[in-house]
C-alpha cells in the first residue's frame, strides 16, 4: 500500500501517520451528552469503502483525507484536507 | 468423559493401519429450528464461552455458528502468549482468572494443549522504564500475580546472547512472570470443540450469520447462510467483525478493525526458554517446540479487514529483532500472515449485555485476547446464564466510555492505534 499524496507524489507507508474515520463530525457546544459520547467513542467500522484522516509528517506534514477499501487495500483518492473535512 | 481415543496404543494401532481410522474430534452439526443460546464466532472465545455454559452451568440447547471453519480466526493466527502482568484494578484480577484457568485446562478438557509456563520477561532499557515495570510489579504481586524484577546480569545469565551493549538501548534488566508462557493456539480451538461438542454443544461451521431478527427489542434468532436459526439469547463472539455483526442489531461500537501481523522463522536449534520482550521497540519472540522463531510487534495501524499487511511494520518489527539480539540476522523468515482484531476505544475488552434485550457482547481484544480466552469464555457464560457480570469481569461494561471509567493500561486515549 502506497499513498499519492497531492503535493509529494507516491510514498511509502512509513513516512505517514493515520488518524482514523474522516467522517465523525464534532458536535455543537449545546448537544446532548450522547452526540459527545458518539464523536469521541463510537465508528461506524466499515469493511470496504473507508474516508480516513492521514498526517504526511515525513513529506509536507499536511493532513490528508484518503479513500481507500479496508477489505481489499486499494487506495481510490488522496487529497488535501478541505474545511468541509474538518472534523 | 472419554479422552482415550489418544494413546500410545491407539497411535501404534493407526501406524499399522496406516491412519485410516481416525474419527473427527467434534460432530459436524446441522443447525436445529431453535436454541437456547446461539453463539456467534466459532473462534476461542465462542468455543470457550459454549464448554462453559454446558459444564458449569448445565446448559444444553447451545449452539456455536461459525462462518469458515474451526480455528481459521485469530485462535489459529496468533503468537500464543499467555500471561497476567496487567497494571489496572479492572484488569488485573481477569487476567488472573484466565492464567489460573490455564494451569488446569487440560485436565480439564482433557486435551493437550501443549501449556508451557516458560516465562515472559519484559526487557527494560532506561530508569523511567525500570521505575514503571517495578510499579507494574508491585500491582502484580498485590494482587497475587507472580513478578520478579531481574537485573542487568540476572538477564544476562537466562539470554547471554541479547545486545546487552547496544549503544542506544542498553538492556538494564527485566521484569518476570514465571507463570507466563505459552499455549498451543490450535489446540485450544480443537480441545474446547470436542468438549463443547461432547457435552452436546452443536458447533456449526460454514454458516455466516447475515442477520440478527429483533422482535419488540427482544431478538428472536439469527439468518444464517444455513437458513434462519431461532435463538432466545445471542452471544457475539466475532473477534475482528464485532462492528460489521453488531450492526446487524443497529448498533454502533467503539472499536475500529485492525490487521496485526505475525512471523515465523525456520527451524532451529533451542536457544531461548522463554518469550522476551523488545522494551524499546515492537518485537516480541518465543521459540516453537519445533525450533521455528515466533514473533511478531505493533499493529499496521490503520482500518483493515484484510487478513493480511504492508512492509514498513515487516521492516519495522525485524528491525526491532535486529536491535535485541544480532544473532538472527542470517535467520530465514518461513511464514509470515495477518489476522484482523478489534481495537477498543481504551486497549480493553467488552463483556457485557447490549441495549437490545437478548444481545450480549464480547469483544474488543485487541492483540492480547489469547491469553484471556478461558477467562472470556468462563466470564461470558456466566454472563448469559445468570443476567449478571462475573465477579472478575464487572469493569469489562460497554458503558464505561460514557461514563469516564476508562480502563486504559497504555494511557494513550480514544486513539485505537496507539493502544
Ligand atoms: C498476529 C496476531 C498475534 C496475536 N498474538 C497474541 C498473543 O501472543 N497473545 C494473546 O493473548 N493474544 C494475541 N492475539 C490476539 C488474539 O488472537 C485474539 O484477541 C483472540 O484470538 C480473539 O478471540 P477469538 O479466538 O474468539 O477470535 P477468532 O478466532 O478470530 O474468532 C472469531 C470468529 O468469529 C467468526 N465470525 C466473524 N463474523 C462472523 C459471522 N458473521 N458469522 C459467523 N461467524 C463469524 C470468525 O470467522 C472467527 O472464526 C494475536 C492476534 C493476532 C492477529
Ligand atoms: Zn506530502
Amino acid at each position: 500500500m502506497r499513498l499519492t499524496c497531492p503535493h509529494c507524489g507516491p510514498r511509502g507507508l512509513e513516512e505517514f501517520s493515520y488518524r482514523g474515520d474522516a467522517t465523525v463530525r464534532r458536535p455543537s457546544l449545546e448537544a446532548p451528552e450522547e452526540d459527545w459520547i458518539a464523536y469521541v467513542y463510537l465508528r461506524d467500522n466499515p469493511c470496504g469503502a473507508h474516508k480516513e484522516l492521514w498526517y504526511h509528517g515525513s513529506g509536507c506534514r499536511a493532513w490528508l483525507v484518503v479513500e481507500r477499501n479496508t477489505l481489499t487495500h486499494a487506495v481510490h483518492s488522496v487529497n488535501a484536507v478541505s474545511v468541509e473535512d474538518a472534523p | 468423559m472419554s479422552g482415550e481415543r489418544y494413546s500410545f496404543f491407539s497411535l501404534l494401532r493407526e501406524t499399522l493401519r496406516g491412519h485410516t481410522g481416525w474419527k473427527p474430534a467434534w460432530r459436524k452439526a446441522a443447525p436445529q429450528k431453535a436454541y437456547d443460546i446461539v453463539i456467534v464466532g466459532g473462534g476461542g472465545h465462542g468455543l470457550a464461552t459454549a464448554y462453559y455454559l454446558a459444564r458449569r452451568y448445565g446448559l444444553t440447547k447451545i449452539a456455536v455458528v461459525e462462518k469458515g471453519w474451526i480455528g481459521g480466526g485469530n485462535v489459529g493466527r496468533n503468537t500464543t502468549i499467555v500471561r497476567s502482568n496487567y497494571l489496572l484494578p479492572g484488569n488485573v484480577p481477569f487476567y488472573e482468572q484466565s492464567m489460573k484457568l490455564w494451569e488446569g485446562l487440560e485436565q480439564d478438557i482433557n486435551y493437550n494443549a501443549m501449556v508451557s509456563q516458560r516465562g515472559v520477561l519484559n526487557l527494560f532499557h532506561n530508569d523511567a522504564q525500570r521505575n514503571a515495570y517495578i510499579r507494574r510489579g508491585n500491582a502484580m504481586r498485590l494482587n497475587g500475580v507472580d513478578a520478579e524484577l531481574l537485573n542487568r546480569e540476572a538477564v544476562r545469565a537466562k539470554l547471554p546472547f541479547l545486545d546487552f551493549d547496544n549503544a542506544r538501548f542498553p538492556i538494564q534488566g527485566g521484569l518476570l512472570q514465571r507463570r507466563g508462557g505459552t499455549v498451543r493456539h490450535d489446540a485450544v480451538a480443537w480441545g474446547y470443540a470436542r468438549a463443547a461438542d461432547r457435552l452436546g454443544v452443536d458447533i456449526i461451521e460454514n454458516c455466516e450469520v447475515q442477520g440478527i431478527r429483533v422482535h419488540d427489542g427482544h431478538v428472536t434468532g439469527l439468518e444464517t447462510t444455513r437458513g434462519f436459526i431461532g435463538a432466545r439469547k445471542i452471544g457475539l463472539a466475532c473477534a475482528g467483525n464485532s462492528s460489521r455483526v453488531a450492526a446487524m442489531a443497529g448498533l454502533r461500537l467503539p472499536i475500529e478493525s485492525h490487521v496485526l501481523q505475525a512471523f515465523v522463522s525456520e527451524g532451529l536449534k533451542p536457544f531461548i526458554d522463554c518469550v522476551a520482550t523488545f522494551g524499546a521497540g515492537h518485537f516480541y519472540v518465543s521459540q516453537s517446540d519445533k525450533g521455528g522463531l515466533v514473533f511478531g510487534g505493533d499493529i499496521d495501524g490503520y482500518n483493515s479487514y484484510a487478513q493480511r499487511g504492508n512492509l514498513p511494520v515487516v521492516e519495522d518489527v525485524l528491525e526491532g529483532g535486529m536491535a535485541l539480539m544480532p544473532r538472527i540476522g542470517r535467520v530465514r523468515l518461513l511464514r509470515q500472515w495477518g489476522g484482523i482484531m478489534d481495537m477498543s476505544m481504551d486497549g480493553s475488552p467488552i463483556i457485557d449485555r447490549t441495549s437490545v434485550g437478548g444481545l450480549y457482547l464480547n469483544a474488543g481484544w485487541c492483540y492480547g485476547g489469547f491469553k484471556a480466552t478461558p477467562a472470556s469464555g468462563l466470564c461470558f457464560a456466566h454472563l448469559l446464564a445468570r443476567d449478571e457480570p462475573h465477579a472478575v469481569a464487572t469493569a469489562y461494561r460497554l458503558d464505561r466510555f460514557g461514563k469516564g471509567a476508562v480502563i486504559d493500561e497504555k494511557g494513550m486515549g480514544a486513539q485505537p492505534n496507539l493502544h
